[in-house]
């Protein structure tokens, strides 16, 4: 090993460079720059395309000291549960000092990619400006902005190829924002804003998918009709991936006949997804291009009965992710067992988040998948019930579980033959899985659970409890066990101080823990804070505890803490303690 | 701050928001936490289900009463589910004013000619849809009630849903109806007897 380092010390730094090149995971990377302080420095140069797994982790300012080549830079701001109103709509997450920062610093920057950020439209005006060679914006379960902002982005960055908009809150100013892009630009190959609720230009989009014959990607919003859809398609054969708008017509007209020719002439597309409004008689018109789809996301068409989606299902034989809605009932998953061999990744949301649910997929479902899907590593499962046995089975059945994710409608419900816990079904997941990096559990759990998750769980990176456990014994068993572990996210579970102040060190190997409505005090809170100075632990109150120094013995509402290099974060709201 | 949480529940109706450690369903919290010091925390413990103490029953005692599956309680984000999809499927479960695409369906009677088609988004609710239907079809199909079906009429409405079983009409919400109706057929009194007597 010292032989080796003192030849390889002897390589000029274009050659160190060219060897991190092949290098393009992050953890790669991180780890290379480890190594000593002259692979640091020329890792440091050459690194293009940087992670930021938690933005209040670093700052802008550390960004650039440490990689000022960096052209591409993904950045994730909110806490997980944000996703599902558990984090106060202000609590921060904003991406404008890091683009006012970039833009200060001449850091050339092509490619920004944000996850539970707030993008405010001054900031999109800001990236539009400051960037020449900017090419390609993802926003992802985004806020803060509204169709003025992206008019901004298309009418300045010149060489724009991504624009994607994954399930943002847009406000949407009926602008018109497609209009904005120059008939100069040409150079789009993705465009996605099916998230939008107003309309668009449709002669502009028709004229922009026209001149960009690099468009490999397009998806559409509700507002985008189908006759449209047609006219871009025959403008576009060369689609990969299709997201339609709405989808309802007379299937006995003209306009849909002609959509049925072009469709078939759309040999490339291998990504299907839309239907935001459908009128299932036109379905149809998709079949032919149903035999090459590897990807197919129906989970957005509530419209589409549990009849038609088998019917169209059984055209796809080469899929390998579907997302669908619990609509298609064990019945439908059945024909998926035996129609999609090649399936990898199956996610069933629900269809009926209110009421009695009729509709809705049981364990039956998933063992089916299971057993006639050998492939199958990442799974997002609502349903109404499971049992041990079921899991169990599915564990025997498919060892190979990556993302395993359980989510039964009752958060409690026990095995629905025996009701017993879920624990041992669980269990089965975790020991059988080896490779399981990310896990949600649900249903009714005691600490047993989480003594199997412990002890079996080596790779978890990622744990979602809510509802579980019995004391802390449960959270102590996979804070003690699982090794790998990155995020830890728990709400409305017994876990308190004991379990918090065991292994204060623990934190600092994890990226975030949430816990809330948990049993954690503010004395603990405190008591972690003082003894770990780079972990930030933030305290939300809302409403009723505006107290300004509440007792030690009280309960904790929600508690989030972070391992962080920079201290407190400067622009958290009155609501957000760090203690 | 536990009480106060009881009388902010009627004056401002925070329950629907209000972050509750119960489990979903048992609405009746506060009346089984008299034991309580500080009443949160009690409300996991108490509701916390460990099956090797208590029996099972005692489970689904609390959230079953009717047999009928856990109605969803208003749980704070859950299921799981992000705000975005959440809004888009309701917006979608609302009937489209505009579109005029309307929603045809076939209906035919025991012993008549020819079928007929109507147009569900016509009518606002159960009782226009049979007042037309009597008049349509020049028949009696009198009213329903829950536990009797439209027993002692002459007819009795009945309807194909999406997953193809044959069901009564009137036990679901007139929403729920409308998107999961295909067909109806209304069947002479004495064969609905079957689906009545359930």
């Amino acid at each position: 090993m010292c032989l080796f380092q003192s030849v390889m010390n002897y390589f000029p730094e274009e050659v160190l460079e060219h060897v991190f090149d092949f290098l393009t995971s992050h953890r790669d990377r991180n780890a290379v720059s480890l190594v000593c302080k002259s692979w640091y420095s020329v890792e440091r140069f050459s690194r293009e395309k940087v992670f930021i797994g938690n933005c209040y982790a670093v700052d802008p300012e550390r960004l650039i000291a440490r990689f000022p080549r960096v052209r591409s830079l993904t950045l994730k701001g909110k806490p997980h549960f944000a996703d599902f109103n558990l984090v106060p709509h202000d609590w921060g997450g904003y991406v404008y000092p890091w683009i006012e920062a970039m833009a200060k610093n001449g850091i050339n920057l092509e490619e920004l990619r944000l996850k539970r950020m707030v993008v405010s439209d001054e900031s999109l005006e800001l990236l539009a400006k400051s960037f020449p060679n900017f090419k390609s914006l993802v926003l992802v379960s985004c806020d803060g902005f509204s169709t003025d902002g992206l008019a901004a982005i298309a009418s300045n960055c010149r060489f724009l190829r991504e624009l994607d908009l994954q399930e943002n809150e847009v406000d949407d100013r009926k602008g018109q924002w497609l209009s904005c892009f120059p008939d100069t630009c040409t150079s789009l190959v993705s465009l996605n804003f099916a998230c939008l609720k107003g309309e668009a230009s449709v002669a502009a989009l028709e004229r922009l998918v026209a001149r960009c014959r690099n468009l490999r990607s397009l998806r559409l919003n509700h507002a985008v009709p189908l006759d449209t859809l047609q006219k871009i398609l025959v403008q576009a054969p060369q689609l990969n991936d299709l997201g339609t708008g709405t989808f309802v017509h007379d299937p006995d007209s003209d306009a849909y006949c002609k959509l049925k020719n072009a469709i078939k002439k759309c040999k490339s597309i291998r990504s299907l997804s839309g239907f935001l409004d459908v009128n299932t008689r036109c379905l149809p018109a998709v079949y032919p291009i149903c035999t090459n789809l590897t990807s197919l996301n129906l989970s957005y068409a509530p419209g589409i009965y549990s009849s038609e989606l088998i019917k169209l299902i059984c055209h796809c034989k080469k899929l390998e992710r579907l997302w669908i809605l619990d609509t298609i009932g064990d019945k439908g998953l059945d024909v998926v067992a035996s129609t999609c061999k090649e399936l990898q990744e199956l996610r069933v949301f629900p269809s009926d988040l209110y009421g009695v649910g009729n509709a809705a997929v049981t364990e039956e479902g998933l063992v089916a998948v299971s057993a006639g899907c050998p492939k199958l590593n990442s799974l997002l499962y609502f349903c109404q019930q499971m049992t041990n046995a079921a899991l169990i089975t599915v564990a025997k059945n498919c060892p190979n579980f990556i993302r395993f994710r359980l989510c039964t409608l009752d958060p409690t419900i026990p095995d629905a033959v025996t009701n017993q816990p879920l624990d041992e079904g669980f269990g089965a997941i975790v020991q059988s899985c080896k490779g399981l990096k990310r896990l949600s559990v649900s249903g009714l759990l005691t600490d047993q659970v989480f003594l199997y998750i412990g002890m079996y769980a080596e790779q978890l990176e990622m744990l979602s409890i809510a509802f579980a456990g019995d004391s802390d014994k449960g959270m102590l068993y996979v804070l003690n066990g699982c090794k790998k572990l990155k995020k830890l996210e728990i709400r409305d579970s017994p876990f308190g101080n004991v379990a918090l102040l065991a292994d204060v060190g623990k934190y600092e190997t994890m990226r975030s823990l949430w816990m809330s409505s948990c049993e954690v005090t503010f004395g603990a809170c405190k008591t972690l804070a003082e003894k770990m100075p780079r972990l930030n632990v933030e305290i939300i109150n809302e409403g009723e505890q505006i107290e300004a120094s509440p007792d030690d013995r009280h309960r904790v509402e929600k508690m989030y803490l972070y391992r962080t290099l920079v201290g407190p974060r400067r622009d958290a709201p009155d609501f957000v303690w760090t203690l | 701050m536990e009480r106060s949480a009881a009388a902010f529940e009627n004056d401002l109706n925070l329950k629907a928001t209000e972050l509750r450690l119960g489990l979903p369903g048992t609405d009746n919290e506060p009346d089984h936490q008299q034991s309580s010091s500080s009443s949160s925390s009690q409300l996991i413990k108490n509701n916390k289900r460990s099956c090797s103490e208590m029996d099972g029953a005692r489970q689904t005692g609390q959230q079953q009463e009717s047999g009928a599956p856990a109605p969803k309680a208003q749980v704070v984000g859950w299921p799981p589910v992000r705000n975005y999809r959440k809004n888009v499927l309701e917006q979608q479960k609302k009937p489209e004013s505009d579109t005029g695409s309307g929603m045809f369906v076939k209906v035919s009677m025991d012993g008549a000619p020819y079928l007929r088609k109507i147009d569900l988004k016509f009518y606002k609710n159960y009782l226009d849809l049979l007042k037309a239907l009597e008049n349509m079809f020049k028949c009696t199909i009198g009213v329903y009630s829950e536990r009797e079906g439209y027993n002692g009429s002459e007819y009795a409405p009945t309807y194909e849903d999406k997953d193809g079983d044959w069901m009564l009409v009137g036990d679901v919400p007139w929403d729920m109806f409308v998107t999961s109706c295909r067909r109806l057929r209304i069947m002479k009194g004495s064969e609905a007897k079957g689906l009545a007597c359930l």
